[in-house]
């Protein structure tokens, strides 16, 4: 069996070892925005750059959801004229966002994390307030 | 007990033998056998002072304070004019009066009503893992700055935003630093993001996500209180002028002289209230901040300024009135994750080790 990991893997067989949080950057303003300095505890299980590129994709994603342009502004005058109900029926721009997110960070785990035996959880779980990522203990290198 | 909740998960997926269970650090309103059908949604163990309806989708503080007086006020008032003042004023001026108050109620108690059950934007507890992730970092750097007695690290983070200091606290209560612009509600005992205010006539707090509601309100309400004391000095005094006087005018609309005194008292304040939040919007500046004197630039040097403002009042007023709407953080109709089942979306489970945690990635579904 190869040292890697699937999600189903870790599902049965993984214990966690700890977790990493990696923190909100307020430095832009009151934006979504995560740090991406690398921590340290992550340094034996993923490259450097790897884990830059996915947080700076959140960060750019984040930053579509709360882009102010003309599409956001005409949503927001739409539903003043409509007394805000029109939230009710339509799903807003930022939550259609957040579901690409959702996506992005499942491809991700499957695809980079899982493999590397880390998970990512997605910031809306933690009230975008930090990424998660869990760092399953390696069993199988030692015995194999 | 654990061994029923891990019925409930999947009784397929766990081969091997779990580790020993312990009690899990979630709020302890975990029934178990009776509840092998039932899941529980999250508001159900929300932490904080609210109220739910609807299965979740309403929520509101849990001291409503007034709001059920100002609907009353509002409603009573407003039907007041609608049967005693609209037919006369129909009658002698336009039919357009009734068609006018008409939208402007409406507009008025759909938008306290989104005011007062809407999440102002409640930021969710930490969960115990970045709690003691947040208490190793502030008890490293910390501890070198303490002196020999014992003092707790003073908890706070200063960071740099638009070249302005901002110093970030940390809550107590929801083990968080607080993002800038958050502050912690005590009547709901919830950090609130862009905190403005609790509002006992609407019964909840006002911040990011309810604060274009509130605006809305207000400034409908203005438009109301104005157009209504307008209309009723206008019946009374076509009454009094058709030659019996301003005494028996109100002897015989006794209604109007109610909807007179209410309105008379309500309109300065209401105005003044729209008044003073069209200055905040138009420096996207927040009660809290205004009335703390944040960026008033008490030393008088230029260098305190709103690091938030857009430095045009045109682009603050879109920013804060119709810039995107942000979700719900809290997430009140998703279920707990002990109880969650298997769905198309991601549904990553893990068998609780030491710390209880359960990684469901889906989206939370779509809430006021």
């Amino acid at each position: 069996m190869a040292e890697t990991h699937s999600l189903q893997d870790l599902r049965q067989q993984a214990a966690i070892a700890s977790k990493v949080f990696v923190q909100r950057d307020y430095t832009s303003g009151t934006i979504c925005k995560f740090q991406t300095k690398f921590p340290s505890e992550l340094e034996t299980r993923i490259d450097k750059q790897q884990f830059e590129e996915t947080v700076q994709t959140l960060n750019n994603l984040y930053a579509e959801a709360e882009k102010l342009g003309g599409k956001s502004y005409l949503e927001g005058c739409l539903a003043c004229l409509t007394a805000y109900t029109i939230f009710l029926c339509m799903e807003t721009h930022y939550e259609k966002v957040l579901k690409k997110i959702a996506k992005y960070i499942q491809e991700q785990n499957e695809k980079v994390f899982a493999p590397l035996g880390l998970l990512l959880t997605d910031p809306i779980e933690r009230g975008l307030r930090v990424v998660e990522i869990t760092i399953y203990e390696d069993r199988s290198i030692g015995s194999r | 007990m654990k061994n029923c909740e891990y019925q409930q998960i999947d009784p397929q997926a766990l081969p091997t033998p779990t580790p020993t269970p312990t009690p899990t650090p979630t709020p302890p309103s975990q029934p178990c056998p009776e509840k092998t059908k039932k899941q529980q949604r999250k508001w159900e163990i929300f932490p904080g002072k609210n109220r739910f309806y609807c299965d979740g989708r309403i929520i509101i503080a849990r001291q409503s304070g007034v709001f059920p007086l100002t609907l009353g006020i509002i409603l009573i008032t407003s039907g007041l004019f609608f049967i005693f003042d609209c037919p006369f004023l129909v009658k002698h001026l336009t039919s357009g009066i009734p068609v006018i108050g008409g939208v402007l109620v409406v507009f008025v108690v759909i938008s306290l009503l989104q005011t007062s059950f809407t999440d102002p934007g409640i930021l969710p507890r930490a969960t115990p893992e970045e709690a003691a992730d947040i208490e190793k970092q502030i008890d490293n750097p910390g501890s070198s700055s303490s002196s020999s007695s014992y003092r707790p690290p003073p908890r706070t983070k200063e960071i740099v935003i638009n070249q302005q200091v901002v110093k970030l606290k940390y809550c107590f209560t929801c083990k968080i630093f607080r993002p800038p612009r958050t502050s912690h509600c005590s009547l709901c005992d919830n950090c609130v993001e862009r905190f403005d205010h609790h509002c006992p006539w609407v019964g909840n707090c006002v911040g990011k996500r309810n604060y274009r509601f509130f605006y809305c309100f207000i400034v409908s309400l203005s438009f109301l209180t104005a157009f209504i004391f307008g209309c009723v000095t206008t019946h009374l005094a076509l009454r009094s002028q058709s030659g019996t006087g301003l005494v028996d005018a109100l002897q015989d609309s006794p209604a109007s002289a109610i909807e007179l005194v209410v309105c008379f008292f309500s309109v300065w304040s209401i105005l003044g209230l729209s008044g003073f939040h069209t200055y905040l919007v138009a420096s996207n500046l927040t009660t809290n901040e205004d009335i703390k004197g944040s960026w008033s630039g008490k030393s008088g040097s230029e260098d305190t300024g709103n690091p938030y403002s857009h430095n045009s009042i045109f682009k603050n007023c879109c920013v804060v009135l119709c810039g995107p709407m942000p979700p719900s953080l809290i997430d009140r109709r998703g279920y707990v994750p002990e109880d969650s089942l298997p769905n198309a979306t991601v549904e990553i489970q893990l068998p609780a080790a030491k710390n209880d945690v359960n990684v469901v990635g889906k989206v939370p579904s779509q809430g006021l």
